[in-house]
């Protein structure tokens, strides 16, 4: 690519910082300069983002309609799902599920609670209710 | 400590070329990814990353890395701990000791992210350099500048679990008995590279290219995993390559570098050609995202077309580049 070509399309997700790239310049030296970003970069991250902010307005409609624990909420808000809080906190993934339940997860004991509390690096009293 | 900050196009080759200059022995970012082998191609179906098949431009983490001890004669100590206390004394150590340390982190911890970039991906590198109050002065070769970040943060980032998780992996060297870079070594990398892009197995290199082509060609455009909510995978070929920290090809100044043996290949070889392909391939990611975003129609044949033609290119360089290193 040569250094006239480099993307400054302005990426928002990069949130005003710049990026390093390698372009070539007009004697075909290979240099480094920066970009502010690339629309492709731009629409790819922000897309992903979109998904997982879909996932937690979704887990907190289902809070509210009482389908589901404020743990799936606070899951997604913090960009994890089952598999990853089932590592992270270090519960069995059936367990977690269950936990995703309104009836289970109001049988959690204190000790269980502060598991979460900690994985999701969240206090325990956020992590009872929704913001 | 007397530590020069320079940004990086990526975070493992950024972060082990600034650990090479600062122990005296000259390296381009560049350089360090041509002289570990670390790039090629890789499609990987049966691993997912939320529920995507994994598309990796480069050899896995710490590739670079370990790819660097046998060219520059180096012995690098790798720590992991057990719990982030034992991580964070050691580090604590090893600053005061006037060490600068090498770690692998998540990126979803690190505060000094953008919010949009943090996502639970583990295998981000940095430097630290040093250590004030609370904070931990920290080279992040994606950044500018130096940035800083508090202990309970980092302690998190370097302890996340899941896939690839770091469990504290930190590193540094113990000797580097080689501070230049010699025109052996450079032309035993690019062999490999070449072995890599042009190896006769079907999920790697130009072969690999050629099946996730294969693959792509069979999605329909109305297919909810081309384009849609959770399965994009014309973008998402884009996207992992982003975030997996993704390589372009810098062989050229690889071959620059290195010697008369490499100069005499890179004339041989045009290896400004494979700058034009690699960014060919750039443009390639860049439609399938206008697509996902519905801002042009979604073409899976098309797409899968261009990266046919995108091995094609590939392949004849790096025969060219086999013959002139043979």
């Amino acid at each position: 690519m040569d250094l006239d070509a480099v993307p400054q399309e302005g990426n928002a997700t990069l949130d005003g910082h710049s990026k390093l790239m390698y372009a070539r310049d007009a004697q075909g030296r290979v240099v480094t300069t920066t970009s502010r970003g690339w629309e492709a970069e731009e629409i790819v991250t922000s897309h992903a983002v979109d998904v997982l902010v879909e996932q937690a307005r979704v887990a907190k409609e289902r809070v509210k309609a009482g389908l589901a624990s404020p743990l799936e909420y606070w899951m997604y808000e913090r960009r994890m799902d089952v598999a990853l809080l089932s590592q992270t906190s270090g519960f069995w993934q059936w367990r977690v599920r269950r936990h995703l339940q309104p009836r289970h997860f109001a049988a959690l004991s204190p000790a269980q609670l502060a598991r979460y509390g900690e994985a999701l690096g969240l206090p325990v009293s956020t992590l009872r209710e929704l913001p | 400590m007397d530590f020069k900050h320079q940004q990086a196009a990526h975070c493992e080759s950024g972060v082990i070329s600034s650990l090479m200059r600062h122990h005296g022995a000259p390296m381009s970012e560049s350089m360090a990814l041509g002289l570990s082998s670390a790039l090629s191609f890789a499609y990987l179906p049966f691993i997912k990353l939320s529920g995507l098949p994994l598309i990796s431009y480069r050899m896995p983490p710490k590739a670079i890395i370990k790819g660097l001890l046998a060219p520059m004669a180096a012995r690098f100590r790798f720590e992991t701990f057990g719990s982030a206390e034992a991580g964070q004394r050691r580090l604590d150590a090893l600053l005061a000791d006037g060490k600068l340390v090498g770690l692998q982190t998540s990126v979803y911890w690190l505060p000094y992210f953008p919010p949009n970039m943090r996502f639970h991906f583990n295998a981000h590198n940095l430097l630290v350099y040093g250590k004030d109050g609370d904070d931990y002065l920290i080279s992040d070769p994606v950044f500018e500048e130096p940035v800083r970040c508090p202990s309970g943060d980092l302690a998190r980032a370097r302890f996340a679990k899941g896939v690839l998780a770091p469990k504290g992996l930190m590193y540094y060297p113990q000797a580097i008995e080689r501070k230049a870079v010699d025109a052996a070594s450079v032309v035993k990398a690019i062999r490999k590279t070449v072995r890599t892009m042009l190896a006769p197995i079907p999920i790697v290199g130009v072969r690999g290219m050629r099946t996730l082509a294969a693959r792509m060609q069979k999605l329909s455009p109305a297919d909810p995993r081309s384009v849609g909510l959770h399965r994009p995978r014309g973008a998402h070929a884009g996207r992992n390559r982003h975030r997996r920290g993704g390589l372009p090809l810098h062989l050229r100044g690889l071959l620059a570098g290195g010697g008369a043996a490499a100069r005499q290949a890179a004339a041989a070889a045009d290896v400004g050609a494979a700058h034009r392909h690699r960014r060919r391939l750039a443009r390639l990611r860049a439609e399938g995202a206008r697509m996902v975003k519905g801002r042009e129609a979604v073409d899976p044949v098309a797409l899968a077309a261009k990266l046919r033609e995108q091995a094609e290119q590939e392949e004849s360089f790096f025969r060219d580049l086999k013959a002139a290193v043979a």
